[in-house]
């Protein structure tokens, strides 16, 4: 056990101070480079609960493809850094605020006498022991269940996301020439090729 | 000792890690041979197909190559570009070599013959392939300079496209196996291996672990031609040798997982007499040296692609036909009750 507990709170340790030069770092692909440093870490920290299929999917697609699109974009920005740093601690209060009510909720769902959790919010399912369903199962067992209708909405949201996305995006340029593959195949000798008789010393 | 309970610190925390230790380097240094090698052999087969003779000099039939080109490497200087952003210029050949190193912590080799026997194998050999991106895209970017940054951008572009359609394809197996194991993967072949009845996915999946590898006809972010060498301009020495040692060993990585998901793993072709006196790893590493003697055949056959094709194939072509088959297959399994656990 008392390993875990080191690796537990190496991860936890890392965890936090990488956060902080998420917000910290003067450079903002450094930024993005610690924000994917957090994110591993998080994902050893769910490794460490049991948790396996969370934190590799949290490796997939956070790291294997937000963080990559974030970082694409943060590196073609021609960004003043100086300049970014100006108005840094201006959203200091804000920020701030925003922390606290976190915390806040944070300790009054850890502090469960404080606060009463309604029966609602807790698992009305039962988790089934870890030796004979994997947690890849357990959570497919449920998802596509109880929670179809949960599931199927955030689908109906991405899906609307995305289709907002190409709309922004789409536009026809006119004076683009673009390569059509089905005139391309479409093509017949008859009409590409010319056969010419060309006397000598005359030319076309 | 520590925790004052009955196992002694020796048997309970050191001897583990000694023996893990062993078996880490029981799977990497072999790896760095075969991968040494790789290199020899690839020169030997380009050279066979171009009917030239390949490297023949060092050693006979040129047999210590790979030996003279790795000295070469690290007696050379490295050359630290003074506009760089130096740690992620260190950084980037590092990620990308220890990326193609830790992908075979879950490899199955033989039955039971694996490092870690995790239950998301899979996910895990996905989620290490999909970040062999960051090397790329770090190198290009702390270069500060106009070539690697262009080969950065085209391989964050790529290899994000051909991960969608990896996805579906490793989708569509999973279905058939009903576990995310990679052990489970395997045993479940032992009647039929799923290259017979998946033909186009594992068409789809190996086409896309060249683009993932960024090799021919899909290496557009080193295309010599146009980028001088993509990301790794100014790379040199030992920072260059990493990445040249981290592109052939993710190339092996990518055929083992081909290997695993699609060609029985280390299961014989029939299973009878002759073939299974052969033991699991050795068919095993012939699998992995066909899918590698492939990616040189079609690195010798076939011309770069441009980037708009590169582009279509991914998500107009791999991406619908992908998902179609996902639907497919799901349909089929129900139909014939065929869903495995079920």
């Amino acid at each position: 056990m008392i390993v875990q507990t080191i690796v537990f709170y190496i991860f936890a340790g890392v965890t936090i101070g990488a956060a902080v030069m998420v917000v910290a770092a003067r450079n903002p692909v450094h930024s993005v480079l610690f924000l994917i440093l957090a994110f591993f870490n998080s994902a050893g920290l769910f490794v460490l609960m049991g948790a396996e299929f969370v934190a590799m999917i949290l490796i997939i697609v956070y790291v294997g493809a937000v963080a990559v699109l974030f970082l694409f974009v943060v590196m073609m920005l021609d960004i003043n850094f100086v300049e970014l740093r100006q108005g840094f601690l201006q959203y200091l209060p804000i920020g701030g605020v925003i922390g606290l009510i976190l915390m806040i909720e944070l300790i009054m769902l850890l502090g469960a006498e404080t606060v009463a959790i309604p029966k609602t919010l807790l698992a009305t399912v039962p988790i089934p022991p870890i030796e004979d369903r994997t947690n890849t199962a357990a959570i497919g067992d449920v998802l596509y269940t109880k929670y179809i209708y949960a599931f199927q909405a955030a689908g109906m949201v991405l899906f609307t996301a995305m289709v907002g996305a190409i709309v922004l995006t789409l536009r026809e340029r006119s004076g683009v020439r673009k390569q059509r593959i089905s005139n391309q195949v479409s093509r017949r000798r008859a009409e590409s090729v010319e056969l010419k008789k060309v006397e000598p010393r005359d030319g076309l | 000792m520590v925790d004052g309970s009955s196992i002694g610190f020796w048997a309970g925390y050191a001897w583990p890690v000694i023996l893990i230790v062993l078996k880490v380097l029981a799977i990497v240094v072999p790896l760095l041979l075969l991968v040494a090698y790789m290199t020899l052999a690839e020169r030997k087969i380009m050279a066979a197909m171009q009917m030239r003779l390949g490297p023949n000099v060092v050693g006979p039939l040129g047999i210590w190559q790979a030996f003279a080109d790795g000295l070469k490497m690290i007696c050379k200087e490295t050359i630290i570009p003074t506009g760089s952003n130096k740690v992620v210029f260190l950084a980037a050949p590092l990620i990308t070599f220890v990326l193609a190193t830790l992908g075979w912590a879950v490899v199955p080799f033989d039955a039971g013959l694996v490092l870690a026997d995790i239950n998301v194998g899979v996910l895990f050999l996905f989620a290490i392939s999909s970040l062999g991106v960051y090397g790329i895209i770090m190198a290009g970017w702390a270069s500060n300079s106009r070539y690697p940054f262009l080969g950065a951008l085209r391989s964050a572009a790529q290899m994000v496209s051909y991960e969608v359609s990896m996805g579906f394809v490793i989708i569509t197996v999973l279905l058939a196996v009903g576990s995310l194991n990679l052990s489970d993967i395997v045993e479940s072949q032992r009647n039929i291996w799923f290259f017979i009845p998946l033909f186009p996915m594992f068409i789809i999946f190996f086409i896309s672990t060249l683009a993932e590898t960024n090799r021919h006809p899909f290496d557009l972010p080193e295309a010599e031609s146009e980028l001088v060498a993509g990301y790794q301009v100014e790379y040199s020495a030992m920072t260059f040798g990493l990445f040249f040692v981290g592109e052939y060993a993710n190339m092996f990585l990518m055929s083992a997982f081909t290997t695993v998901l699609f060609l029985g793993g280390w299961l014989p072709p029939f299973d009878i007499e002759p073939f299974t006196w052969i033991p699991g790893y050795i068919w095993f590493f012939l699998k992995v040296a066909f899918l590698l003697f492939v990616f040189v055949w079609i690195r010798a056959t076939l011309p770069r692609y441009r980037y708009d094709q590169l582009m279509r194939l991914g998500w107009k072509v791999f991406l619908p036909f992908s998902l179609l088959w996902v639907v497919i297959t799901a349909g089929a399994l129900i139909i014939f009750d065929w869903l495995p656990g079920a």
